[in-house]
């Protein structure tokens, strides 16, 4: 299995190639102003974002038409994939004549926002047209910065038709203006039979991440979110409604935690690695990981619904502004929600697919019938109650308490 | 300037002076430009790339981001704000005391394992120097991040060392080398040893061997050759070696990041988590400006107690 280098370490490649025009264009700004202002605004730092609102705010569907183009940025092993190609994207190729430019570039929200920040912020392009980012801060600094380009659902019918109640107008993005969802999942616990060894049993609480039993053989990951959600779960309180004092307890028993040499690291997608290496026998993980896994040689990795829940996490398809094909997005996103289509990439995904009515198309797959069962995949009421939803950031200073509440935790 | 400059090139031949410039006793304007219309590229190179920017970065981490309601993004204003460096200091101290230990002890590993090889190489290699100095880069064609993703792999708790090694005995069980600070050190240090043996090689093969010969003829025991001959030559080729090992080894964070733990985290993963993940900008700067301070002061002391005569020849 190719391992995932940390995002930063391959951040050349998170932004498009740029063209021919935008090297003169950049030449032209070397030569021509190597004051520190400009060097200042070309950090990404000036004083002015109003550039990007007004873009946004102006967008109009009607005027657009199709360039037969799309540049898709999405996360590793989320899309089906075949000896190197994948099937659902040729189809729609076929189907549409748009060619679609796929690069699994992202490999956190943080690091990939953190990239395209600046060109947002300069009213510039991105050089992507969909863009796959969860919910949480990163999302409603989209949102609220006006970098997105509103979707028009009239050009959505089978989102409409087909997507689950339950991504219909989540509370992250009321009516569906910016966002609809790409793939669903749940961060709980993943093991491989070391741990039941160690522990003497099955593991079947978030408790088990503490169990000096395992020290050295714990993974944690290095999301601050997850982390700090997982410290709330711990102790009991439901991260969506955690206050700040809440957080300072929860990091407390993650000091503690670490105090105990448990955790063998903070690990970002390459935990998975650290599982399938035995370096960790007990990780926190997320669900579709874990059936990649046993896919591609690790058939004794599980994933369980700890005793006190999963957190339940949405990956949506955005549109930045300044995408050059927006009509060519959106056929896209509606192509997603197909059944057929969504089935083919749920049998390959093995996250929460956001389209309920392919369940019977993947249970006719080929070696789709228990994809189809799992709850994991097509998740029931009884699973729905077992879930818990990220704490929302109501702005900057939230965020920042957050933050400088677990960070110290990691990078201590 | 223009005498500073002669002085300093011993190794050219000083030109013969110029009867009619000591005649009039001013050398001509062009003469007199002549030096800063030389060091006109070389300087413009540094106020470009390392000027402009570290004054930019300094302004930087003086800036506070403009308060603002929800995650509507304001920017930055320049507020003469030093709180950034007070914070850098009393959060990551550790980080920086630990980035400095770690290179310290890179840099003795990397002189302890480099030296033997140069000196192999420049006085044993015989007509084969050339395919010895190349063997010791072939592992370089590979990228750093791969070979670093290699050793994970080589080393972890499952994999082929250790597995057998423990199935022998000679490790107990459960024992393991990642996350450790030793798999991070030694990370560092396997992929910064070129750039310690290679000036150090540079340095060796320049030695004149009649000192040596004259050493011997003076009976000179071979220990006394080494100590009082080759070394004191060699140590232009340590210094620059030191030079080349310790700055990058203490601003490294991809070894920590493949190959570290818990309690492993350099200043880099600081400042790279501030950057890209926290976008705390501000702060970033102040951390690298901090750092960047660090290591030119200690370097200049450093230069003072060597000097840096003939250095140049080797960097």
């Amino acid at each position: 299995m190719e391992r995932t280098p940390d995002a930063a370490l391959i951040r050349g490649l998170t932004q498009r190639r740029i063209s021919r025009r935008d090297a003169l264009r950049y030449a032209g700004i070397g030569a021509g102003a190597i004051g520190l202002a400009a060097l200042l605004d070309a950090c990404g730092v000036g004083s002015s974002s109003a550039a990007g609102s007004a873009s946004a705010a102006a967008f109009d569907w009607s005027q657009q038409t199709l360039h037969h183009q799309l540049n898709f940025a999405n996360w590793p092993y989320y899309i089906d994939t075949s000896h190197g190609t994948h099937p659902t994207l040729d189809t729609f190729t076929q189907q549409t004549g748009i060619q679609v430019n796929y690069k699994p570039v992202i490999n956190d929200n943080q690091g990939f926002y953190a990239k395209i920040k600046p060109e947002l912020e300069e009213g510039k392009p991105t050089g992507w047209d969909i863009i796959v980012i969860t919910n949480g801060a990163q999302l409603s600094e989209l949102i609220d910065n006006q970098w997105l380009i509103p979707l028009d659902l009239s050009k959505l019918p089978n989102f409409t038709k087909y997507a689950s109640d339950s991504i219909q107008s989540p509370s992250y993005d009321p009516g569906n203006k910016y966002s609809v969802v790409w793939q669903s999942g749940f961060t709980g616990l993943a093991y491989s039979p070391k741990a039941t060894e160690a522990l003497g049993r099955e593991p079947d609480s978030v408790d088990d991440l503490w169990d000096p039993s395992l020290a050295g053989h714990v993974g944690m990951m290095s999301d601050n979110t997850e982390l700090g959600s997982i410290g709330l779960l711990k102790l009991g309180i439901e991260p969506s409604t955690s206050t700040p004092a809440d957080w300072t307890k929860a990091a407390q028993a993650l000091q503690q935690q670490k105090d105990a040499g448990i955790p063998r690291g903070y690990f970002d997608q390459g935990y998975i690695n650290q599982l399938e290496d035995d370096n960790t026998w007990l990780t926190q993980a997320w669900s579709g990981d874990v059936f990649l896994a046993n896919q591609t040689g690790y058939p004794e990795l599980k994933f369980i619904v700890p005793k006190e829940g999963v957190m339940f996490w949405h990956d949506n398809m955005l549109i930045p502004v300044g995408a050059a094909n927006p009509l060519d997005a959106l056929t896209y996103m509606n192509y997603a929600y197909d059944p057929h289509v969504a089935a083919l990439m749920a049998n390959y995904i093995w996250y929460v697919t956001p389209v309920p009515s392919a369940k019977p198309i993947v249970a006719s797959l080929p070696g789709g019938k228990p994809v189809a069962d799992s709850p994991l995949v097509f998740p029931d009421q009884a699973m729905i109650d077992q879930t818990h939803t990220y704490y929302v950031y109501t702005g900057t200073e939230d965020l920042d308490q957050w933050n400088n509440t677990f960070d110290p935790i990691i990078t201590g | 300037m223009e005498q500073h400059l002669r002085s300093d090139h011993h190794g050219l031949e000083r030109p013969a002076p110029d009867l009619h410039e000591l005649e009039r006793g001013k050398p001509r304007l062009g003469k007199r430009l002549a030096p800063y219309g030389l060091i006109g590229p070389g300087g413009l190179w540094l106020a470009i790339f390392f000027l402009i920017p570290m004054v930019a970065m300094f302004l930087l981490s003086l800036e506070t981001p403009v308060p603002s309601q929800g995650f509507k993004d304001l920017g930055y204003r320049f507020t003469w704000h030093l709180g950034e460096y007070a914070t850098a200091l009393s959060m990551f101290h550790t980080q920086f005391i630990r980035s400095l230990v770690y290179a310290a002890i890179v840099t003795g590993l990397t002189l302890i394992v480099g030296y033997p090889v140069a000196y192999w190489i420049a006085f044993k290699g015989g007509r084969h120097k050339t395919t010895f100095l190349f063997l010791l880069l072939l592992p370089f064609f590979v990228s750093f991040v791969i070979r670093s993703l290699a050793w994970q792999f080589i080393l972890s708790d499952g994999g082929i060392v250790l597995t057998a090694l423990e199935r022998i005995h000679v490790l107990p069980q459960g024992f393991h080398i990642l996350s450790t600070p030793t798999a991070v050190i030694a990370g560092i240090a396997y992929n910064s040893l070129p750039f310690m043996v290679l000036p150090l090689y540079v340095s060796l093969e320049k030695i004149d061997r009649s000192l040596i010969e004259a050493a011997g003829d003076l009976y000179s025991t071979p220990r006394d050759v080494i100590r009082k001959v080759i070394l004191p030559l060699s140590v232009p080729g340590i210094f620059a070696g030191f030079l080349l090992t310790f700055i990058p080894a203490v601003g490294d964070y991809v070894n920590n990041d493949i190959l570290g733990g818990t309690n492993t985290t350099m200043i880099g993963n600081v400042i790279q988590r501030a950057f890209l993940n926290d976008q705390n900008y501000p702060l970033a700067s102040a951390l690298s400006f901090i750092l960047m301070l660090v290591l030119l002061v200690g370097i200049i002391l450093y230069a003072r107690v060597l000097g840096t005569r003939q250095i140049e020849e080797y960097l």
